[in-house]
């Protein structure tokens, strides 16, 4: 870090940068002392950024053979106890996808970040989309529970990667921030305030090492740090609460059903969305990150001319928040679903909402979608709802 | 002597009872890798609370499960890319790889020669089978020619790795093979390698029995040791054994040694540098 980023970092500092700069900031804020990752277009400023800024820190900074390597290093960080991250794009996304769900079925902390880019395969590298909506949720094999946060703003970026880091940390899983090329790098102004807050630690074992089960205890299981003498077997296969393999039937599902449920069971510390004007919305937009920002502006246009139209903005993204988008919802006549790919959140809104009309206004040209076109869908749909 | 801590060395302070028995075959060289690491381990008095084992899978990877140590059962050739990771972040452990010929030469093979140029204090043991063996028997990349497996019903026509040659080309500071059959001089050359201060690659040419051997019709457990180099067999089985089934002479021992920088030490040393500066 400059000096003039030293001379910033204090308490309550506002400072213009961008996205991705915004994102590295956050990560060294909420205690993350680990990095490992793999040059990819837009998102390997993150990596600069820090091969920067972590040996200041006392962290330490690695550039990775492959996606692969660079997810499988930022978890052996993390289990060794080293708050981790890693950050990529889309085809590196897909690479990362094994690893990832050895994070989320061992119950590893660590925060990945996807800069989204227009696809399919290479796609267009430096153009933004929002095409890994339901990677970032089902992109690893078998069933497995993540946390996935879409911020929209460059401010927004940098105090959801501190919150990506805590929930990681306090959920024992992996923690995806998804967010597109426009504000990863667009530059607005950040109150730099996280630095003074008290970040979320992980629950350690503690207590005699015959009593410690490194799947047992409760939702989420305190883990054992290698050094503190319990001596515990981590693995990707399914296991028992003691941590070792089985294939017992009764064990196997015990284990995932635990796993399964836990996000659900901490809804009130991982859901997070924002609404406006839903309340009497005869049409409620929903959309995430650059899109969520052109459809507020939507939003505006179409109240001066008198149309009830709302937004409904998923911060956290997966788990869905589905019983605060029914409520936001519950008036509408109809909804629109304005996202850079072709209907990946609209699947997730027609799921929720169930028999209310879902319209979606895709573009998946690698543009970002205009607020007029928003509004001009919205306000078609208000007026027939009229 | 290295035989002087045979008879103080008790395996069985090493492992984990409560995952016996273990699962692997009969005559499967991987317990005689097993022990010679763990009376390796002895002989250096690693703490177990700072030894880390991480290993990815295969019949190999399986091994990690039975040691009383911080254990990691990782994904399919990644286990040096974890090991990596772990190891930058936590340089007060010692940590250890367990990997086979498929996971760490296929799969995994992009970590291994890279780990080898970082040269990162790891040691590196590669249990060398020539088989896929957890998953039936297929050609793996050191699978001997001719040799027939369950993907080469003719004969494995595609020639075999050197991984020792590949690990010292690709920059590793130390280099050694030895074979399951001299059980005190394999401990002798793993101990080389936990003691070497960076990247440390240890192959051991361990016996797939019940799978490869048998589909090739190499004989008993103790007739494929015999085999496994013709500089080893006993006059005693030169008459019951045929030639040995891996390439000739296949030198042993310490390969390549040298005193690289250790990348953790160096980026360490560079980080305080800079920090001393500003």
């Amino acid at each position: 870090m400059n000096a003039v980023d030293t001379a910033l970092t204090g308490k309550g500092a506002v400072k213009l940068v961008s996205g991705n700069h915004a994102c590295a900031l956050g990560a060294v804020d909420a205690g993350c002392r680990f990095f490992a990752g793999y040059p990819i277009t837009p998102s390997s400023e993150i990596a600069e950024r820090l091969s920067r800024r972590l040996p200041e820190v006392g962290g330490v900074f690695v550039q990775m053979e492959d996606e692969i390597a660079s997810m499988a290093a930022v978890i052996g960080a993390s289990m060794g106890g080293v708050k981790a991250m890693t950050a990529t794009s889309g085809p590196g996304f897909s690479l990362k996808q094994e690893n990832l769900g050895y994070a989320a079925g061992a119950e590893i902390p660590c925060v990945i970040v996807n800069v989204m880019r227009g696809g399919p395969s290479t796609g267009m590298p430096t153009r933004p989309s929002q095409a890994d909506v339901m990677q970032a949720r089902w992109g690893s094999h078998g069933d497995y529970p993540i946390i996935v946060l879409a911020p929209a703003s460059v401010a927004e970026i940098y105090s959801e990667t501190i919150r990506a880091f805590d929930l990681a940390e306090q959920c024992r899983t992996p923690v995806v921030l998804l967010y597109d090329q426009v504000i990863a790098q667009l530059s607005e102004t950040v109150a730099l305030s996280g630095a003074a807050r008290q970040s979320a630690t992980r629950s350690w074992a503690s207590g005699p090492r015959g009593d410690y089960k490194p799947y047992g205890g409760g939702d989420i299981p305190a883990m054992a740090r290698p050094g503190d003498g319990y001596r515990v077997h981590t693995t990707g296969l399914t296991h028992s609460e003691s941590g070792f393999p089985t294939q017992n039937p009764e064990a196997v599902t015990r284990n995932l059903s635990r796993l399964l449920t836990k996000l659900e069971r901490h809804r009130d510390l991982i859901d997070s969305w924002e609404t406006h004007g839903c309340d009497d919305a005869d049409v409620v937009v929903v959309a995430i990150g650059i899109s969520a920002r052109a459809a507020r502006r939507a939003v505006e246009t179409c109240r001066s001319q008198g149309l009830k139209v709302g937004l409904f903005r998923p911060i956290t993204l997966w788990p869905f928040p589905e019983t605060a988008l029914r409520e936001a919802a519950a008036g509408a006549r109809a909804v629109l679903v304005p996202e850079m790919n072709n209907g990946q959140l609209r699947l997730e809104v027609e799921r929720v909402l169930g028999g209310t009309t879902v319209e979606g206004l895709h573009l998946f040209s690698g543009e970002a979608i205009a607020p007029a076109d928003i509004a001009a869908c919205a306000a078609a749909l208000a007026r027939e709802a009229s | 002597m290295i035989l002087d801590t045979a008879a103080e060395f008790d395996v069985r302070a090493y492992l984990r009872p409560e995952m016996m028995p273990h699962f692997l075959c009969p005559g499967c060289g991987h317990g005689i890798a097993l022990r010679a690491l763990l009376w390796a381990i002895h002989d250096l008095k690693i703490d177990k609370d700072r030894l880390a084992v991480v290993s990815g899978i295969g019949c190999a990877g399986r091994l990690s499960a039975y040691i009383d140590a911080n254990t990691f059962h990782v994904t399919h050739g990644r286990s040096l890319a974890y090991a990596t990771g772990l190891a930058l972040a936590r340089p007060d452990l010692h940590v250890v790889v367990i990997t086979g010929d498929g996971d760490c030469l296929a799969i995994g093979g992009n970590h291994l020669i890279h780990a080898c140029r970082r040269n990162l204090k790891l040691t590196c043991l590669m249990l060398n089978n020539e088989v896929y063996g957890m998953t039936g028997g297929q050609v793996s990349p050191t699978t001997s020619k001719s040799m027939l497996t369950t993907t080469t019903p003719l004969g494995n026509q595609e020639p075999h790795f050197d991984a020792c040659a590949l690990a010292s080309a690709a920059g590793a500071g130390f280099v050694g093979r030895e074979v399951t059959h001299h059980v005190p001089k394999l401990k002798e050359l793993i101990k080389a390698g936990l003691e070497h201060p960076g990247f440390a690659f240890v192959e051991v040419l361990s016996d797939c029995t019940e799978i490869f051997g048998r589909k090739n019709d190499m004989g008993s457990s103790p007739e494929m040791i015999m085999r496994q180099t013709s500089k080893i067999r006993p006059s005693a089985y030169s008459n019951t054994v045929d030639t040995p089934f891996r390439p000739n002479n296949l030198p042993t021992g310490i390969l390549t040694k040298n005193d690289r920088p250790e990348y953790g030490a160096a980026y360490r040393r560079a980080t305080a540098e800079r920090a001393g500066a500003s």
